[in-house]
């Protein structure tokens, strides 16, 4: 052990039925290369699977990728649990096919940050590390 | 009076489980009181380690592992059953991709589970630097079997097995010809030797390479079989634990072929190292290389504190003029610290 040190910790989850992961990998893949730790969980995590994977993982931020359309399900779920489970610290990002029209309400309800296709992955690594100051 | 974070740990709230991991694999200040609290309550465990190749099936055969275990029908309560996963840590970045949750993705759900990855953050020999704090921490906490699972490890990465009391060496078929099998190194580390997909062509070939390499290394009584001919040997047989010899066990972590036999070996080996009283040898062992690391580590950091840059920088550039040979550059930087 040498001097302290600490990491981000990243939880890249694909919630939900949609089994299209390249985004999250290319996700993971840039968060690893810019210095973090990322846990990648693979593929159909329910709410309480992604739970208890931030909390086993004491993970800062959980990254989302839902392309199913099914994120006004699921992103209430996820943050009510992870609110049970004593973990309102952790920060969450959204990824995937998020109409604008659902981004209010999603950003009312905590969600850190929202993030389209096209967008650039050097933005995603600022806005973590800048939620992670 | 508030509860303290170590008494909480021992109550179970994963909570403060979850948040010690994290101090204690950052090294702090904190974690290291949690270690200090905790130490008393650790020694309960058994730790079972699980190294092979990248590849071979090493997280697949943890998720079957602790299925097994949690499962298991002989004893009314199953043991609880926590898993240190390392992958590794990028030199160029830092980073670390952790994806060993992947394959046990079987395992959510069980509150009796508890499962943390952690990146190898530079450190050589298939572990991190914390991963020893980690177990003990699991330990402590009441889990009374934990696995550790190493980085992909090639032929040397065998530090598992001065932390682990049961280390299973994952092989795959087809990965290398005899002359692997009597390699020193990694497949000697082994209390267990498991073929994993062997269901795959040439699983016979890799099985019976292994079992002759056994042969090898542990003779029947003081016999060996050399040209049909049985052969009497006079080796010290008890040179070190060498009452054991490993199980030769195929399976396929797919399905769970085989895993049972792997549990059950596991168990014998368990009972073999009480009542031989290896468990007792290995566990001096294990905290006397856990003592010597964290010496190493404290001297090391109180040399740097005290030496100045200075005479560093100057020590340096004489080596470096070859005025100053590296062997009395450390004597002379020790010397300069104080030390």
């Amino acid at each position: 052990m040498g001097n302290s040190q600490s990491k981000i910790r990243v939880l890249i989850a694909k919630a939900g039925l949609d089994g299209h992961d390249r985004g999250a990998k290319v996700v993971a893949r840039a968060l690893r290369d810019a210095g973090m730790e990322v846990i990648y969980t693979g593929l159909r995590q329910t709410p309480e699977m992604i739970t208890e994977a931030a909390l086993q993982e004491d993970v800062h931020v959980v990254g989302l990728s839902i392309l199913s359309g099914a994120h006004m399900t699921l992103v209430p779920k996820i943050l009510k649990l992870l609110k049970e489970e004593g973990l309102d610290d952790t920060r969450l990002f959204l990824g995937g096919i998020i109409p604008d029209e659902d981004k209010p309400e999603l950003t009312k309800l905590g969600v850190n940050g929202i993030y389209g296709p096209g967008t650039s992955t050097q933005t995603i690594i600022e806005d973590i590390q800048k939620a992670c100051q | 009076m508030p509860v303290t974070h170590s008494q909480a740990i021992l109550n179970g709230e994963r909570l403060a489980l979850t948040r010690a991991l994290t101090q204690v694999e950052n090294n702090t200040a904190e974690g290291l009181e949690i270690l200090e609290a905790l130490f008393p309550h650790t020694g309960n465990a058994h730790l079972i380690g699980v190294t092979g190749a990248p590849g071979t099936g090493k997280s697949t055969l943890v998720n079957q592992l602790a299925l097994t275990y949690r499962q298991s029908t002989d004893s009314s309560v199953p043991p609880r059953v926590a898993i240190v996963a390392v992958d590794p840590t990028s030199p160029f970045s830092g980073g670390a991709l952790l994806g060993d949750r992947v394959r046990m993705q079987d395992l959510a759900g069980d509150p009796g589970i508890f499962i943390r990855s952690m990146a190898s953050r530079g450190s050589l020999g298939g572990l991190a630097a914390a991963t020893a704090g980690l177990v003990q921490v699991f330990d402590a906490a009441g889990f009374e079997i934990v696995i550790i699972e190493t980085v992909g490890a090639g032929q040397a990465e065998v530090n598992i097995a001065r932390l682990a009391h049961s280390t299973i060496v994952i092989e795959a078929p087809g990965l290398g010809d005899e002359i692997q099998t009597i390699k020193a190194g990694i497949l000697e580390i082994a209390d267990i030797l498991v073929v994993n997909k062997s269901d795959k062509p040439g699983a016979e070939n890799t099985l019976r390479g292994l079992r002759n390499m056994l042969t090898l290394a542990h003779p029947d009584g003081n016999h060996v079989n050399h040209h049909g001919q049985l052969m009497e040997l006079d080796t010290d047989m008890d040179q070190t634990e060498n009452g054991w010899i490993p199980y030769v066990l195929p399976t396929v972590a797919t399905t769970g072929e085989g895993i049972p036999d792997l549990v059950n070996s596991l168990s014998e080996h368990y009972k073999y190292l009480k009542s031989s009283g290896i468990w007792q040898v290995r566990e001096e062992k294990r905290l006397k290389n856990q003592l010597e690391t964290l010496l190493g580590t404290a001297l090391r950091s109180r040399w740097e504190k005290r030496i100045s840059p200075d005479i560093y920088q100057a020590a340096l550039a004489q080596v470096m003029k070859r005025e100053l040979s590296p062997w009395r550059a450390v004597e002379k930087l020790i010397l300069g610290a104080g030390l």
